[in-house]
């Protein structure tokens, strides 16, 4: 296998876009990518873009032919592959470029993740976002995807010293980091109060326990490690790239707050770059509550099961912290359209790595980590980047 | 969702039909055809479970998708029911009474509709059983 170079970025800025469509968005993301890595369209061999469901939001299938063809790359007839797997689609699109490099069977590779959300209401939304579950024996019942993670969040709290201000600490950090984030859909600071003063979702998450309903677009090009510096000064390596699958349904986990999959791809990306969580210098984790960051915490093993809680409340997790986590705001304070997410923690991994992070800048990062989860965790995603 | 798709359920939804591998004495909710523990040794037929249970974590949903929206504030729940398999499932009871450990027994109710002309949804919620 090659080894397997980020060699361009790029992420449109996330928020309710009520003038930009769903072309308008990948667009944008794929042509900077290109700027970023001096390429033009005839370079790129293939394209595969992370969506989780153009189909609800705005009735359009076939997304690979569409973003291939609006991108200019009709008359070139490359192959364009839609990924999804919920709320990690985009991780995954990652995943498969970083494996059509690694395999030889391509050589310059688009991943792509896009999501436009706000062109139906929320309760359309919150109901397409449900079918990250089990349609037929969560949804049915009346489960939504906060609901889930708050029942997360009971068993949690029912067996763990984890405090309600700790787990506001989380968005209060995430949205600390936000406000140093130029793509950022939340570019406010807020305080423990604004968390607990807000509206209950599913009881005990509140609002800002709940990252937002978002627009937005990402996109990185991938290439052989060895070719890397024909494009660019600062190539970043793949030096992990992991995913594993688990129940899914919430009810048929073997322990409702250790999601497992999350737990598995995370040793496997240990074992595969042949490190430590010690030596990850930050990470972006699939914060879309503020319980799952806690458990993400513990469950890619930077501390026990527990301790996440009083790690977060100390400051370990904050941008000056030990181990920063969601520097880029995380997708509760930069937001989350879905099938974007992936791609964007591997757009803020590479900006740090390069040094190009400016207020939020983690000071001589060399490794970077991402975790992407799909659903309540029945797929997870793990990727470790280096300089 | 299509009047088929709900229709083939009803067994499971409204009368908690699942099976049981007579090999290892699992239980399966919804049901299993192939016993994984057991595999092509297994020996799996029909079970009715008795609808009795404990609550293993709960929520109150208080926004909901548009189906359920009426409903709220209402409580939802992971059960473990007495045969070992977990469901997910709404408890009927003033919701900030559901404690983990509670014990709950399946009830037939209405569950949700397609708008005032569409289907009628109904299925098993869960009660106090103390």
């Amino acid at each position: 296998m090659r080894e397997v170079a980020v060699i361009g970025i790029s992420c449109t800025p996330f928020g309710e876009k009520w003038g930009c469509s769903f072309r308008d968005l990948f667009v944008e993301a794929g042509s900077l990518a290109l700027d970023d890595a001096n390429l033009s369209g005839e370079d790129i061999d293939a394209m595969y873009v992370g969506n989780m469901s153009a189909g609800r939001f705005i009735e359009q299938e076939h997304i690979g032919a569409l973003i291939a063809d609006y991108s200019g790359l009709s008359t070139r007839h490359i192959p364009s592959t839609r990924v999804e797997a919920a709320c990690a689609s985009g991780g995954l699109s990652f995943r498969q470029a970083v494996i059509a490099v690694a395999s030889g069977m391509e050589d310059i590779v688009v991943a792509a993740g896009v999501e436009k959300m706000t062109d139906v209401g929320t309760g359309a939304s919150v109901d397409a976002l449900a079918g990250a579950a089990d349609r037929e024996w969560e949804g049915f019942v009346g489960a939504t995807f906060p609901g889930l993670y708050a029942m997360i969040a009971t068993d949690y709290m029912s067996r763990y010293p984890l405090t309600r201000e700790q787990l506001a600490q989380v968005a209060v950090k995430n949205h600390y980091n936000g406000a140093r984030n130029p793509i950022a859909q939340f570019q406010q600071e807020i305080t423990i109060d604004t968390v607990l003063r807000s509206s209950l979702v599913a009881d005990p998450l509140r609002l800002f326990d709940c990252s937002p309903i978002t627009d937005g677009a990402a996109a990185v090009i991938v290439a052989p490690l060895d070719r890397a510096r024909e494009f660019t000064d600062t190539p970043i390596r793949v030096l992990a790239s992991e995913q594993a699958s688990d129940t899914i349904t919430l009810h048929d986990r073997r322990d409702i707050s250790t999601l497992d999959a999350t737990v598995a791809a995370g040793q496997r990306a240990f074992k595969t770059a042949r490190i430590t969580p010690k030596e990850i210098d930050l990470v972006e984790v699939h914060d879309c509550f503020t319980i799952a960051e806690i458990c993400a915490i513990e469950d890619l093993g930077f501390c026990k099961k527990g301790e996440a809680g009083k790690l977060t409340a100390d400051g370990v997790t904050a941008l000056n912290g030990d181990l920063p986590v969601n520097t880029s705001g995380g997708l509760k304070a930069c937001g989350h359209p879905v099938g974007a997410t992936g791609i964007k923690q591997v757009y803020e991994i590479v900006t740090q790595l390069r040094g190009e992070a400016k207020g939020r800048q983690i000071d001589g990062a060399k490794i970077g980590m991402t975790h992407n989860v799909g659903g309540t965790g029945a797929t997870v995603a793990v990727h470790i980047l280096g300089v | 969702m299509s009047v088929a798709r709900f229709w083939r359920k009803i067994p499971q939804r409204y009368n908690l039909i699942g099976t049981v591998c007579k090999t290892c004495g699992r239980h399966f909710f919804p049901p299993r055809s192939f016993c994984p523990d057991c595999r092509r040794s297994g020996d799996v037929v029909e079970y009715k479970f008795k609808g009795t249970g404990v609550v293993v974590t709960h929520t109150i949903i208080r926004t909901a998708s548009d189906q359920f929206e009426d409903l709220t504030p209402y409580a939802l729940a992971i059960v473990q029911l007495d045969e070992g398999p977990r469901i997910t499932a709404q408890i009927v009871c003033p919701p900030e009474d559901v404690k983990i450990g509670m014990r709950v027994k399946g009830t037939f109710r209405r569950i949700a509709a397609d708008g005032a002309s569409g289907v009628i949804y109904y299925g098993t919620k869960y009660v106090p059983d103390e």
